[in-house]
Parts: C-alpha cells; structure tokens; sequence
C-alpha cells in the first residue's frame, strides 16, 4: 500500500506542476512563491526542530562505546570508537557522517543446518554512502546557478564530475550514481522481507521524489533542453530577492523546482530531519569520562532512600549477635 | 533438544501487517506481573493482584492519560528519547543484531519495531503530521492492546545496547526500553522478577533480601571453603570504619554458585596484596533493579554506595564483576548521587597507580585492580592451575558497549590460564551477544525465551567448543553466572561457567598456603606443561 499510495503522490505532484505552468500559466507561482514558501517551511522546520531537541537535556553521559576505554596507562584505547575527549567524540560523529562508519560494521545473520554465519552485508552502507555523496556534489553543482562569479570549487567540482564526454555531452557521474543507489535503496526496501514488512509510506515517498527530481534534471540537461541563460535568471532572482519569471523556461523545469520544494519543505517533519538529528545523538557525540568528570543533569531531583539508620534500626539486634558493628547500642 | 526450538525460528515475516497483529501471551515468554506487596515495598502506583495473560490488567481508569502526561515529561527530560522518536529511517540494519529476534523470529524483536511501538504512539499525540494522517505515517491510537504489546516486548529487550553500536545514528533500544518500562510502572506494570528484587534491595541492601547476619554466614561459608582448599584463612571485615576501601559486589556471587568462586578469588586476591577493604551489609548488592524500572528507582537503590562510603570513611569504592552494576557506577552513579567529594581519587595501595579515569566517580572495577596487580607482578601466578579449563571469555554487554573494558578482563584471563580462545569477532567485544536474560529477564517462567535470546551466545561457544574443545565460559557478570550454566546445558552441554576472579582464585599463588590439589570448586587439577596456546 505504501508504495502505490507514495508513487501516486508524487506523480500527482508532477501532474499538478505541469497543469500550473503549461495550461495555467502559473510561472510565478511555481517559480517563486512555492519556492520562498517551500524554503521558508525548511528553514523554519530545522530551526524549529533543533529547539525541540536542543530544550531536551542531556542528563545522562551514555556513548555507547565500541572499542577499549581509556583507563589503564599500558592498555591502548580506541580513541575514535570511545572517544575519552570531546575532540575525539567530534571526530566520531564526523566519521559517522561523512563515512557512515556505524553501518560500515554491518553483517547479515544467516542460520543454516542449526548453526548461525554472519556475512559480509556492505550494500546498505555502499548504497547510502553513494546516494548522500552523490546528491550532496549535485546540490553543490547546482550552486553555479546561485552564484555571479561562480565559485572555483563549484566549477572544479563540476569539471571533475562531468569528465566524462557522450556525443559531445557533458555526463555526469554523480547523477548516474544516485540513480543506480536510488534504485538500489528502493528495490532492497521491496526485495527484503524484514525491510519490507518495517518500511512506511515515509519510506517510499522521498525515494520517489528524489528519483524524480534527478531523472528531470537528468532529461533537462540531455533531452528536453531548456534555456539554461534563463533558469539562471530565474535562480539569481531569488537569491537577490528580486525575483523575475524570464519567458520560455519549459515545463519541464518548473516540474523539477516544483518537486525540490516539495522535497524541502516535507523534510523536517519527515525522517530526513536524521541528517540534523545524526550530529545530536547522544550515544555518538559525547566522550566515555563519565567516571573522570562528572556530567550533571539539570533535572536531577532528590529521592527517597532507604537509609542507614532505618536499616539498622530494623536489623540491630541481628547485626549485634553476628558481630556486625552498629552505630547504636 | 535444541532442534525443539531450532525448527520453530522462521525469519519470514507474517502476512499481516505489524500494526494489526495483537500480542498473544504465551507460556515460556512473559514473566509473572509484580506483585502488590513488591510495588507497595517502595510505593509504587497501582499495586494489585494481576497476570499479563488475563484479560483485564486492572489499570487505574485514567491509565491512557497517566501514559502520555509521562511520555510528554520524558520527551521534556532525555534529549535522546526525542531524537529517538524522530531519526530512525527505517533502514532495517538493526533488524538482524538482536539476540531475541535471531532466536526467535518474531519481527517485533527487531529493534527498529520494538521502538515503533512507543514511536506509533508518539506520532499519533506529539506530532501534526501523526495527528493528520495517522497510520498512513506509522501513527496509532495508545489503546489497551498496544499497552500489552508495550509489556510484551519491552520485556523482551535486555537493554544489552548491541543493535545501537549498528545503527547509523546510534539509536539505542536500551534507552526506549528503559523509559517504556518507566511508562509501563507508572500503572503498576512490571514484571514482579524485577519488582521483587527492587523490594528486597530497597529493605535489605541486595536483592535476595539477604539480612545483615545471613550476609554474613554466606561470606563465612565462603571463608571456611577457602581454607579447605587453600589452607589459608582470609579475613574480611563487615561495615568496618577507617577502612581504606569499600568493596561491593553483585549479592549473586555472595550467594549462588558458581558466582560464589568469584566472590573466593575477589577474597584471595585482598587477602594476598593485604588490601585494608570492608565489606558493607547495607551496601550488599552491587546490582541495581532500579535501572530495569525507572531512572528514580535506579537513583534510589545506587545512593546506598555512597551513603555507606561516607559513614564508613573509606578513601574509595572497589567494584566487583557485575554487568549492569557498571552500567549505573559508570554512567549514572556520579551524576544521579554524586558529586562523591568526601571520597579521594582512588589509587592502588599496592602498587601506587593513581585510577586517574575513575577520579571522579572515585571507583574502581575489580578488573582493571586486578590487572594493575598483575602487570606490577603483585600476583605470584600458577597458570598451570587451570590448565583443565580450555577457555572462552564471554563480554558482559553492559563493560562492553557502556564502558569499554575489553582488555583488562582479557589480559587477566591471559596471565592465569594457559589455554585462551576468543569466540569468532562478530560475537565479541563490542559487538558482544548478551546471555538472553539480561535486564531482569532472568526468571524461570519464560524460559523458552532466554534460550532463544541466549541462542547465538550459545552458538558461539559451540564453535570454540567444537574447534579448540572449550570447556570454560568465563564472565564479568554475576547475572551471567547465573543464567549461563542452563542455556550451556541446553545447546553446549559441557561447558562450565566460571567468572574472571574465580580463574585467578585458581592460579594465585599465597603465601603460606598448601600444596592445591583441587580448585576452587574442588575439581581435580590437571597440569598440562608442556602445551599452551593462548
């Protein structure tokens, strides 16, 4: 059901942007209001969920480690995997988010003739790893539309992406990678009984609209060209806050600016807000000294206790026959 | 035997979807409700006389209103909870980490759907989109099935932390586990092999309910072994004053075998350096219950340790092998009961190493004592004295995943018996399989449970024993000791249990002891010179 349900959005999306521009003549709407509105519903969503998260405390120091602690002088610690410093827990989440370093450790449980195997399970990490490479070099790509002069890395980036040459055409590797882990991530979400039976139309959803929004940037760059001198005019407007809807884009790009706003602003109420929420997790950024220096929580209130002198009030006479030394005799 | 519960693992989903699939309490998986007089002990709400498998739990009328005012203080307290709630992506990583669903394939036992179970509820009353769209966004209503769906399974998880060291965000079950079950007590539904415990501990200072003088004897009894086999009679103290050091341990060892021989080793090891140390029979339990019911519970029960080191006057606390003891000395003693600054920062008396790592909370684990010791040459040792055991080292989940201690334990291990091997890697250190009974699992009545959770544990040491004859298990974990022996029994018969400080018992040489013959159980030893393999 979630899939259907989650295809049919988003080609009802793709619908509703191409009636808007190519019967309606709705350029404005599509290609300003939706996207200030779209990127104001994204900024304010992460703002307003990093306070969400940020008013929570943390009241306890609990890292999850994954290699020796720092105790004794003459056992090497594992710094990284239990990090006894906030530089090296710093350097742990970066691992985490740049390398997806907690996954790389996957293994696939199989149980054959009574016994259990753990096999080698790198696909997940390799298909996420090339998904979120691979559209962070296209976001960054698309920063030459947003830029006047364009910045040398976007330009060095874009050379390095696009080496590759198909009938005179720039190809880049980037979009025929996040296609291929797109398509990967969408088909083990299917294939997978367990992942399948886990999986929520949230799930689907941004898988679809991802895949959407890169096969139409894909068809603009090598099919259905559009004039690119414009869209940049279109771009550079919205930055500059002086937005302008120069004539002759095609519809074809107001359907791909069309679902990028879709996608910006469903992202924080949705489970992509985990790109946020990766650097925040407490079991991954705080270092393992909670026996070094105390970390303090801020709601910490006073309990009942069993105390001393009720215990040996209770027990006195038994501790005195057993020579048990009392406070009172 | 074993196949008895092999045949019936099948990881093939159900047709129906999770969300329309009530739980059904059957025998051997659930544990017993707490009884009225357990919750009354320490006055928790709603004590009555109910079992999980009948139909009516006999909650307060406004249970579903108790439930979510909970959940919304929780999200306001523990930062994780919220993030928790709102990460996962559902990428299936954990699915197949988890103890309980390898052995028992029930889809809910994968992590990322124990933890849907709290977040269907938290998308439906703390989210617009959950409010709006409902199950189309994994929302539901809190009604009285999912309650017992909450029970079944969040006493189905032993908080052993390994799916978080899988997943990508470091979301970790043990934490919803720990505040589901704070919910779920919140209308008075624990298990009563939790509450029971919490009761006696709360009373008597451990959690068998052990009173001063029988503390007292079983420790003696201890003494009088000891003599038997060492002819050396060690002489501990009990809530002695201007003691340098306290020591606790988990009130297992104190009581049952085989944990009692690492209670003898901690004994031989004091005895020999001459450590000045008091035992405490008000601070007689190194577990803590608490944590397996709420955060104030865990609170309430650890402020004993520090109460006890003040009105003894000791410089510092030494800790035996306990699992989820560490858990709350590591990471919640110093914050909840702390800050301990009538104590000093520990420092080894016999060997002058400063505990620098443990100078604020000011304790220490037995384990990383011990190997100081050892790496001083404080310890004469005769690792030939083991040489009958082949053995395996099991990791506690708790010193693995909520601390780090790998190698003290192994470097131990190391210099007091000649035959060592590791378990394959995927089965050790961090990545570590619990025992299946953790977190107050360890009850009789789900049995079947605990074998399947212990299930690939067990498979592990059948592969040492199977390669390298294996006839050993150790432990840092008094829990361990206690559960291991049936779950070897079961699908490696012919592997004992011993804990790390029973093994240096056996090798340690003392002065002015006599000619061993046995060890410490008693068994024959049997001396092997010529072949070691470590």
């Amino acid at each position: 059901m979630g899939i259907r349900v989650s295809l049919f959005a988003v080609l009802a999306l793709i619908l509703v942007a191409y009636v808007g521009v190519a019967l309606l003549g709705l350029e404005l709407l599509f290609g300003v209001i939706m996207p200030y509105a779209a990127m104001a519903a994204f900024l304010a969503g992460l703002v307003y969920h990093v306070i969400k998260w940020a008013r929570s405390p943390v009241p306890f120091r609990i890292p999850t480690t994954c290699g020796q602690q720092r105790a004794l002088p003459w056992i090497k610690a594992s710094e990284v995997d239990n990090p006894s410093t906030a530089v090296s827990a710093a350097a742990r989440v970066a691992l985490e988010a740049l390398l997806f370093r907690s996954l790389l450790r996957n293994t696939k449980a199989e149980l054959a003739d009574g016994s259990l195997a753990y096999r080698w399970e790198k696909w997940l990490w390799l298909g996420g790893l090339l998904f979120h490479w691979s559209l962070l070099v296209i976001v960054l790509r698309h920063l030459r539309f947003f830029t006047e002069p364009v910045p040398g890395f976007v330009n060095l980036l874009r050379d390095l992406d696009g080496f590759l040459h198909v009938n005179l055409q720039v190809l880049y590797i980037t979009d025929i990678v996040i296609l291929l882990a797109v398509t990967y991530l969408f088909l083990r979400r299917v294939v997978i009984p367990q992942v399948r039976y886990i999986s929520l139309p949230g799930d689907y959803f941004p898988l679809f609209l991802i895949l959407s929004i890169a096969l139409s940037g894909i068809l603009m760059a090598h099919f259905i060209r559009v004039d690119v001198v414009a869209v940049k005019e279109l771009a550079m407007g919205l930055v500059t806050f002086s937005p302008t809807v120069p004539e002759g884009i095609g519809a074809i790009f107001y359907i791909h600016l069309f679902l990028v706003s879709v996608l910006l602003a469903y992202f924080p109420s949705s489970k992509l807000i985990h790109m946020v929420g990766i650097f925040l997790s407490p079991t991954r950024n705080l270092p393992n000294d909670s026996r070094r220096r105390r970390h303090v929580n801020p709601w910490n209130y006073p309990v009942d206790v069993h105390t001393y002198e009720e215990y040996e009030d209770e027990f006195r006479e038994k501790m005195k026959k057993a020579d048990i030394p009392v406070e009172r005799y | 035997m074993a196949d008895e519960i092999l045949s019936t693992i099948d990881y093939k989903p159900p047709r129906r979807r999770w969300l329309d699939t009530p739980v059904e309490f059957r025998r051997g998986t659930w544990c017993y409700g707490a009884k009225a007089k357990s919750l009354e002990a320490v006055g928790l709400p709603n004590p009555r006389e109910w079992s999980p498998d009948q139909e009516d739990w006999k909650l307060p009328p406004n249970w579903r209103e108790i439930l979510l005012e909970g959940l919304r203080e929780r999200l306001e307290r523990f930062r994780s909870l919220r993030l928790f709630m709102d990460t996962c992506v559902r990428c299936g990583a954990c699915a197949d980490k988890c103890h309980y669903y390898i052995g028992s394939g029930d889809p809910k036992n994968m992590p990322v759907l124990r933890a849907e179970l709290l977040r269907a509820v938290y998308r439906k009353n703390f989210t617009l989109a959950g409010r709006i769209m409902g199950e189309f966004v994994g929302a539901r209503e809190l009604t009285q099935d999912v309650l017992k769906e909450w029970f079944y399974y969040f006493f189905q998880c032993s908080e052993c932390r390994r799916c978080s060291v899988f997943c990508p965000f470091g979301i970790d079950t043990a934490e919803l586990t720990m505040i589901a079950r704070e919910l779920l007590n919140l209308v008075g539904c624990n298990i009563d092999w939790i509450a029971g415990p919490v009761a006696n501990c709360y009373r008597t200072g451990n959690h068998l309910g052990l009173e001063p003088h029988a503390f007292k004897d079983m420790v003696d009894f201890c003494v009088d072994e000891l003599e038997e086999v060492t002819g050396v009679r060690v002489e501990p103290t009990f809530n002695r004053k201007g003691a340098e050091v306290l020591f606790i341990a988990p009130s297992g060892d104190v009581f049952a075998d085989p944990g009692m021989y690492t209670f003898m080793g901690y004994l031989l090891v004091f005895h020999e350096v001459g450590l000045d140390y008091t035992l405490s029979t008000y601070a007689s339990e190194g577990g803590n219950f608490g944590l397996f019911t709420s955060h104030e519970m865990m609170k309430r029960l650890n402020a004993k340790m520090y109460a006890e080191a003040e009105r003894l006057g000791v410089k510092w606390i030494l800790g035996g092998e306990c699992g989820h003891m560490w858990r709350v000395v590591h990471q919640y003693m110093d914050t909840m009961n702390g800050p301990a600054d009538f104590l000093e920062e520990p420092v080894s008396p016999v060997t002058g190493t400063k505990f620098d790592h443990a100078k604020s909370t000011k304790m220490v684990h037995i384990a990383e004592f011990t190997a100081d010791l050892i790496r001083h040459g404080k310890l004469k040792l005769d690792p030939g004295r083991n040489d009958h055991l082949r053995v395996t080292f099991h990791d506690s989940c708790n010193p693995a995943r909520a601390m780090g201690l790998l190698e003290e334990p192994r470097y131990i291990i190391r210099s007091v018996c000649r035959h060592f091997h590791e378990m394959p890697e995927n089965t050790i250190r961090e990545q570590t399989f619990c025992c299946g009974s953790g977190a107050g699992l360890n009850a009789d009545e789900n049995m079947e449970i605990r074998l399947r959770g212990g299930f690939p544990r067990a498979n592990a040491v059948r592969y040492v024993r199977e390669k390298y004859g294996v006839n050993a298990l150790a432990c840092l974990c008094a829990i361990d000791r206690a559960v291991l022996p049936p779950l070897m029994e079961y699908w490696v018969p012919g592997v004992d249990v011993y804990g790390v400080h029973e093994l240096v018992g056996n090798a340690l040489v003392l002065k002015g002891e006599k000619e061993r013959t046995t060890d410490l159980r008693g068994e024959p030893l049997d001396r092997t010179d010529d072949d070691e393999d470590l």
